[in-house]
């Protein structure tokens, strides 16, 4: 079972071949045994899934279930769960239980999908491999020595190494499209406000976005199909109706104009992933898409401009963290002033503490024009050179990391060289658009992502293409050594 | 030397809607702590904010009511700071882009009319309420005020005195009560402001180095505290000091300010526009339907009662103080249908005397308008004297029955009857041959004695007016 | 642009966050790198662009004025470190 895709599952629970609570236990099972040695999961919450399991054969049985109805599903430790610890990866968050529901895992409840439990991430979302994590690094099941990319290295991790069918992730500059490429499964970011990011604890507020994680573009189309939609408690999310992405699947790639940046494709490629990305783009025009070379000239200044816009805002985005009204407190705090920095000191690890004292500084007078300003400014020059490019191309295509999954400590002691791991799929948050991670081959034995970057709201067409590639490739079929 | 006082004022108003500015939660005020704190007040993980619609509204009233620019685009912002009432570290304002802009209003002080230029006024946020009682040397921290939506109006540093400052505050006050978009209630913290009072010399044209002083929850606190703060920098800078820019604090005990160093450490409050809310764009459309709504103000109000009613410019004045007391006069002209002028001494007078007695609001008057005027209409038509209204007006005031009732049962209608009265004075004069001889003799001031023989007799229902043309001309004859 | 040891306990101190003083050189390295790193930003003349705060044009949306918040105040202090009588506490303050 745990071999088969959400669609598969989902075909089978209705057709009656298996119930929701053997599928749930079976995934139980393989957590206990094989999570051990992956660390994908901060808490497993088997009672409950249970319990959800048995509702959603009750639903079954009834016939009012949804596609999703008795499928596991497993949250990013990011997302709010009432009555479940919410990490966010943090020993400040160690022992915070949210007394409410992300507006995400209320659709995925409302849907009749079970929780399995919550995915082990960065530190805030803060980190490109996972290492940042308060509850240790998850390891990557394709090669344990390596790291399954960040921060939703977790999810990423517990999908390719079939620890749960689907799994949701957050991306603030490719914290899901980095992860699905080092562990070769499927990932969107939808555009900005298509998800609700109520109750989805913010690192970055105006880069935030919660996106699905699953092995295929079919499985990412379900279950964005759940996720996506107005919300009213959040004043960023968008008002639109939100397609059919499962019926937008079997369109036509014929005539599909693919743009190549060439920003994407020159030095700082690793060469043997060029020429995996090569082929999965014969692929494409195989199936009728054309291939034009386009410009985004300012993508260069992306990364730098990521790290003053994303920093300053966590930097503010966690000052909620004081010891006051939930979270660590630390020992006894000799006085007020003791208490914010002692609690917020111990209660937050090294990279966290990094950003938000660059956000301090790049927002503090005096600097706020040279940091902040200057980078909303060329923030606004990216999302030009891709307005522009979308006038020439329907996608954009270009490799989703520079490099496969690195070793565990590689790029720890040097901040800049882990920044750089996200330089190609920062641009697509900064300009608000949507971005997926196709896998497309491996190098050794490590999975390749392919990046297909869409227009506003062009989920659907990202997802019937990466489902197109799906229908003649099977890089999604392939499972890690040992979690076959 | 001589030295001119420069302030401006930062007023607060606590808008009156039933939800706070970010979130659902209630704003009442003097619920049990944090009973009326949500997860968005609280500023819990994930949670984010959504702008109350009212609170829009009532800024754009403001701002029309004042004839400022309603800002077609602004933006809230986030000012960054730590303290425990303010649960986020950061309070939602608006900085460089607030929603009402460059307004005006006048004031008048010992006659003369000046004009205060309104700089801007922005919607923000309230923070909560540190207790400051001991739980075991800790302080306690109830964040129920925590995103009470908040007008904040920075006035030009126009004017000059603590009077002034006191009447721009005044004329604020009565201004957000007629909008009704502020119950102005002092005492809970509804209206409060933070002055910034700088001194120079005379003539100088560069405004002295200013200290702001902070939470002053009444006039007299406003006017203190100038008056010392003024005193306490002219000394500073006749002595050879300086005045250092800082945030002062009003001891109203000690009836002195004192420097907060607290709150000075941390000034860089790195403000930069929040990412949870998008740019709050204001049409035509909200426009046009906030000024339908826009009440006659208070200005218009005092001109037309002026007119209208032949008012004194300090009755004008008196009655339009507040919307409801002006709305009570009119109802109480209209309904007595006589003397404008007689209404207003009434209500201004034994009215409002009474009120304050009973410490009662106009609105809770135990004499309302229509019974008010039935009483000044028995006085217009003669039928009870003034002196005598004033004890109908404390038995109705008692009791809650109409004036007529009153002077129905106890008789107290007043003696027009010349003939009758002429019958009293016959009496009173046979009564009292020895007066009568000294009075004719010349001794003028023997008449009152006569007066008040005859009041006694009428039981003070005798017109006064009638009685002494009657006896004047009895006794002179 | 480089930071010394000084300015980042201002900054950290600004930030309410304490730093082990052994580690306050490895923080101003690492910080000052990365400064180096965002400066390359000043390579573009971002001339009259308009800074972009949201990445979609769109204003804020209004919520009617009502209450639809209950108190919840027992299930949010379960979550609070030390409280009494209603209140969150804190070290004395001193104003």
């Amino acid at each position: 079972m745990h071999n088969s895709t959400i669609a598969q599952l989902a075909e089978g629970l209705r057709a009656g071949r298996f119930s929701s609570l053997e599928l749930t236990q079976a995934f139980l099972q393989r957590i206990e045994r094989l999570d051990p040695g992956l660390n994908c999961y901060v808490t497993v919450t088997a009672e409950q899934a249970l319990a959800e399991a048995r509702a959603a054969d009750a639903r079954l049985a009834a016939g009012n279930a949804g596609p999703l109805t008795g499928i596991p599903i497993s949250q990013k430790d990011i997302f709010c769960t009432q009555g479940v610890r919410t990490s966010c990866g943090s020993r400040m968050l160690d022992s915070f239980v949210a007394p409410y529901d992300a507006t995400v895992v209320e659709r995925f409840k409302q849907a009749g999908a079970v929780m399995l439990g919550k995915l082990n991430m960065d530190e805030f979302a803060m980190g490109s491999s996972n290492e940042t994590s308060f509850y240790g690094p998850v390891r990557n099941p394709w090669d344990t020595g390596c790291v399954p990319g960040g921060s939703s290295g977790g999810s990423a991790a517990a999908v390719a190494a079939r620890l749960t069918p689907g799994a949701t992730g957050t991306d603030t500059g490719g914290s899901i499209r980095q992860p699905a490429s080092f562990c070769g499964i499927t990932g969107i970011k939808p555009t900005y406000g298509r998800v609700s990011r109520w109750g989805m604890i913010a690192f970055a507020s105006s880069l935030d976005q919660g996106g699905p994680m699953a092995r295929t573009a079919e499985d990412c189309a379900l279950m964005l199909q759940v996720m996506a939609g107005f919300d009213e408690r959040d004043s960023t999310s968008v008002d639109r109706p939100v397609p059919d992405y499962r019926a937008a699947l079997g369109g036509s790639v014929e005539g599909l104009r693919i743009g190549l940046p060439k920003e994407f494709f020159g030095e700082g490629l690793d060469g043997e992933i060029a020429t995996v990305l090569q082929q999965a783009i014969d692929e494409l025009r195989k199936l009728g898409a054309t291939v034009h070379e386009i410009s985004l000239p300012n993508m260069g200044l992306s990364v730098p401009a990521y790290y003053v816009v994303a920093p300053a805002e966590c930097s503010s985005n966690l000052a909620r963290y004081d010891g006051v009204r939930f979270g660590y407190r630390c020992e006894a705090p000799k006085d007020l002033h003791d208490l914010y920095c002692r609690s917020r000191g111990e209660g937050f690890g090294a990279e966290v503490k990094r950003r938000i004292l660059i956000g301090t500084y790049a927002l503090s007078a005096g600097y706020y024009d040279a940091y902040y300003l200057k980078a909303q400014k060329i923030r606004r020059l990216i999302s030009e050179d891709f307005r522009k490019a979308f006038e020439q191309v329907d996608v954009i295509v270009g490799p989703t990391a520079p490099s496969v999954a690195f070793k565990f400590g590689e790029k720890t002691a040097d901040p800049i060289a882990m920044y750089l791991s996200d330089i190609y799929t920062i641009a697509v948050n900064l300009a608000g658009l949507p971005g997926m991670s196709v896998p497309v081959g491996f190098c050794g034995r490590l999975p390749v992502g392919m990046q297909l970057i869409g227009n506003y709201f062009d989920e659907a067409r990202l997802l019937n293409v990466a489902h197109r590639y799906q229908q003649v490739t099977d890089w999604q079929t392939r499972a890690p050594e040992g979690c076959a | 030397m001589e030295w001119e006082t420069v302030i401006g004022l930062e007023v607060h108003a606590q808008l009156a809607t039933r939800s706070k500015i970010f979130s659902g939660a209630a704003t009442a005020y003097g619920a049990e702590p944090n009973t009326q704190a949500c997860a968005i007040d609280l500023g819990l993980p994930g949670v984010l904010p959504v702008l109350n619609r009212e609170a829009v509204r009532m800024a754009v009233k403001f701002g029309l009511a004042i004839g400022a620019t309603i800002a077609p685009v602004s933006v809230f912002a986030r000012k960054n700071y730590f303290y425990p009432d303010l649960p986020k570290g950061y309070q939602i304002s608006q900085y460089d882009l607030p929603v009402v802009a460059t307004g005006q209003m006048t004031i008048t002080v010992d006659g003369a009319v000046k004009t205060i230029g309104i700089t801007r006024a922005h919607l923000e946020e309230d923070a909560g309420k540190s207790l400051h009682e001991d739980f075991h040397g800790s302080t306690g921290i109830d964040l129920n005020r925590a995103g009470t939506p908040l007008l904040e109006i920075v006035s030009e540093p126009d004017l000059r005195s603590a009077k002034e400052a006191v009447a721009y505050m005044k004329k604020l006050h009565a201004l957000v009560r007629y909008l009704e978009i502020c119950d102005g209630n002092m005492q809970e913290g509804s209206f409060r402001c933070d002055a910034n009072v700088s001194v120079r010399r005379k003539g100088d044209s560069r405004f002295g180095t200013r200290a702001e002083i902070k939470n002053l929850n009444s006039f007299r606190f406003v006017e203190r505290a100038i008056n010392f703060e003024v005193e306490r920098q002219i000394e500073l800078i006749e002595g050879g000091g300086a005045v250092v820019q800082e945030t002062r604090l009003y001891d109203s005990v000690k009836d002195e300010t004192r420097s907060m160093r607290s709150k000075e450490e941390a000034n860089d409050y790195r403000y930069f526009p929040d990412p949870d809310l998008l740019p709050l764009e204001i049409g035509a459309a909200l426009i046009g339907e906030v000024r339908a709504t826009l009440p006659e103000l208070p200005d218009a109000k005092q001109q037309r009662f002026r007119s209208d009613y032949a008012l004194s410019d300090y009755d004008a004045e008196v009655l339009t103080a507040t919307r409801e007391l002006a709305d009570f006069y009119e109802a109480v002209v209209r309904s007595a249908g006589c003397d404008a002028k007689l209404c207003a001494n009434w209500v201004m007078g034994d009215l409002s005397a009474a009120l304050n007695e009973a410490n009662l609001e106009i609105t809770a008057s135990r004499v309302d308008a229509d019974r008010l005027a039935g009483l000044l209409q028995r006085i217009a038509d003669d039928t009870i004297s003034g002196k005598l209204a004033k004890q109908v007006f404390e038995t109705m005031w008692q009791e809650g029955a109409t004036a007529d009732a009153i002077i129905e049962r106890e008789g107290l209608r007043q003696i027009t009857d010349s003939s009758a009265i002429e019958a009293i004075i016959d009496r009173i004069m046979a009564d009292n041959p020895g007066q009568l001889a000294q009075y004719r003799a010349g001794k003028d001031k023997l008449f009152g004695f006569f007066v008040g023989q005859a009041m006694k007799a009428t039981q003070g229902k005798a017109n006064p007016q009638q009685l002494n043309e009657l006896l004047k001309r009895k006794l002179d004859a | 642009m480089s930071l010394d040891s000084e300015a980042v306990k201002r900054i950290a101190w600004l930030a309410r966050l304490s730093i082990d003083d052994d580690r306050v050189a490895d923080y101003a390295r690492d910080l000052s790198g990365i400064l180096d790193f965002v400066e390359q930003m000043n390579a573009v003349d971002t001339g009259s662009a308009m800074p972009l705060a949201h990445p979609l044009d769109q204003s804020q949306r209004l919520r009617p004025d009502e209450v639809v918040e209950s108190d919840q105040r027992e299930r949010f202090q379960q979550q609070a470190p030390a409280v009494e009588a209603g209140l969150y506490l804190v070290p004395k303050v001193i104003e």
